[in-house]
């Protein structure tokens, strides 16, 4: 009996996590009938919706600038932020580590207007340069979060034996010590490449038509149609994809890295 | 590694963090005693401490710093309740926990943008599935974001089905650090199943979540995604928060020293949360 009440609970939780994903993906595959009449099982499929979005509003082009941005975002921080994380878990630099992820904290709002006349002053504004340099401020504190607590639970052995062989600290790090760390490197890297795929305020202010991401993409297509149900979940769910099947397949990963550091073993 | 290196390997994030987020952080300040219109050609005029003079006087501002304190401390606080539920509810291992865990993922890191989209048809008075489902139920059908009164606790319920996983996830893998044998211990002697909660797994979890909280508040104030693809802050400014009146105020009516005003406010209200935060930390060690 208990075991039944318990199971059910369970069931009905994640029903409710589930259930607003579930109804995107049926809603964007009915016609706009359908969903108005509030019928949304039975009958036929269709996957119109996804071609007005793809077809009608170059959707594509959106991914792909999402890809570009995203891309390039998690790579550069992880170029800067692992030998930062490196320093920080072995050097100890408290203040240095307090600078980067207090980025973590700051609003947003506050820096897209100096932002903005910086791009302005500097000819980038709305290019992808600017788009990548103020999401890597979302992806660069997760990346030093996540890997300067994995870095501290990596045993120094093996770097010292590489140094005693006559490495130096740079080969150390490169040759020993990050292919040691790769399940880290992986995680930073998937959870760094996600916020900045989701980031929706720098895109909404800083981006122009040509590298306009797929949230700021969607959000504008609200105005666009005459609530399109239909179009506007197919919208949805082409931007949400993605992110739920990366979730599926690395989930162990995500969830070390997003508890990082807030437990203490 | 000794100290040369370390500041050539810490130096490049170091350099990008302090160019793309100090130096914004004080042009803000500055602006915020400033009159701009955004203009690229007409310079800023110095007033003093007239934008926030003005902010003082203005209601909208009043009832908007107001809202966002009311909006973090209610969501998080469900959250913090309903996350350690789940939590204990998925603890214990059971066929189909591994699916359970990723499930409950999904809302975090789903785009912010796509679910509130999602959960605009959700609660569509109309064509949406929850007011079909309550009224089914017999219950009376609910106005949710069209109504002044109820869009602030909508808005919060949908924070709390967005964020209670992170919280859950947090207090899971604090759970797996406490030692059963405490437990078994504990049982030996006869402590019922909530005495066991109350005094072991409460307080040995303590740190863990007033860090937890913390850290979700300081999101939660930011919260602005979800609130301005689902309201813009209507209806009449009843959904706006500090963040979504500061965005309105300069990038729709173009008084960017205003504006700028708005968020030194707001970054002294998370800078608070931030402090206890540190303060907390050194006490305990429990984030770094």
């Amino acid at each position: 009996m208990k075991r039944v009440l318990r199971y059910t609970t369970i069931v009905v939780v994640l029903a409710v996590f589930l259930a607003p994903f579930l109804w995107m993906v049926l809603a964007s595959l009915r016609r706009h009938i359908d969903i108005t009449s509030g019928r949304l099982f039975g009958g036929s499929f269709t996957l119109r919706n996804y071609r007005t979005v793809f077809d009608d509003f170059q959707f594509g082009d959106y991914v792909v600038n999402s890809l570009v941005i995203a891309c390039w975002s998690t790579a550069l921080s992880l170029l800067i932020g692992l030998p930062a994380a490196y320093a920080i878990a072995r050097g100890g630099m408290r203040r240095t580590a307090m600078t980067i992820l207090v980025a973590r904290m700051v609003p947003g709002i506050g820096l897209v207007t100096p932002w903005y006349i910086l791009f302005n002053y500097a000819g980038l504004t709305g290019t992808y340069t600017s788009m990548v340099i103020c999401h890597m401020l979302v992806s660069l504190p997760f990346v030093v979060w996540v890997m300067m607590n994995f870095f501290e639970g990596l045993s120094t052995d093996f770097e010292d034996a590489a140094m005693t062989d006559g490495a130096g600290p740079l080969g150390a790090f490169v040759r020993i010590v990050l292919p040691l760390s790769l399940p880290g490197v992986v995680t930073s890297g998937i959870l760094a490449f996600i916020f900045s795929w989701n980031n929706f305020l720098f895109s909404l202010v800083l981006s122009s038509k040509s590298t306009k991401p797929l949230p700021v993409a969607m959000y504008s297509f609200i105005g666009y149609s005459e609530v399109d149900w239909g179009g506007l979940m197919a919208a949805a769910v082409s931007v949400t994809l993605p992110v739920l099947v990366i979730a599926l397949f690395v989930q162990r990963y995500i969830v070390a890295g997003l508890t990082a550091g807030a437990v203490k073993g | 590694m000794n100290r040369r290196l370390r500041w050539l390997f810490a130096s490049p994030a170091t350099l990008f963090v302090i160019l793309a987020m100090v130096f914004p952080i004080l042009y803000t300040v500055r602006l915020s005693f400033q009159s701009w219109s955004g203009s690229l050609t007409r310079a800023p005029r110095w007033v003093g401490l007239d934008n926030y003079r003005t902010l003082l006087a203005d209601g909208r501002f009043l009832d908007a710093t107001a809202r966002t304190v009311i909006f973090t401390v209610g969501a998080v606080a469900v959250e913090l309740v309903l996350g350690l539920a789940v939590a204990l509810l998925l603890e214990r291992p059971f066929r189909g926990r591994g699916l359970a865990r990723t499930v409950i993922l999904l809302p975090l890191l789903a785009t912010p943008v796509a679910i509130g989209l999602a959960w605009l048809l959700m609660l569509n008075p109309t064509v949406g599935p929850v007011n079909s489902l309550i009224t089914g139920l017999g219950l009376p059908a609910q106005p949710w974001l069209s109504s002044t009164h109820s869009v602030l606790p909508t808005l919060m319920l949908i924070d709390v089905w967005q964020w209670t996983p992170m919280m859950t996830l947090l207090c899971l893998a604090g759970l797996a650090t406490l030692p059963a044998e405490t437990y078994e211990a504990a049982a030996v002697d006869g402590a019922g199943a909530w005495q066991r909660f109350r005094r072991i797994t409460v307080p040995l979890l303590g740190p863990t979540m007033t860090a937890a909280v913390l850290l979700r508040s300081i999101d939660a104030l930011k919260t602005f995604d979800i609130i301005y693809a689902m309201t813009g802050g209507g209806p009449v400014y009843q959904s706006e928060t500090l963040n979504i009146y500061g965005y309105i105020t300069g990038f729709e009516q173009f008084q960017f020293g205003r504006a700028a005003a708005i968020v030194v406010v707001f970054f002294l209200i998370v800078l608070v949360f931030a402090i206890v935060l540190a303060k907390l930390n050194s006490r305990w060690g429990v984030v770094r």
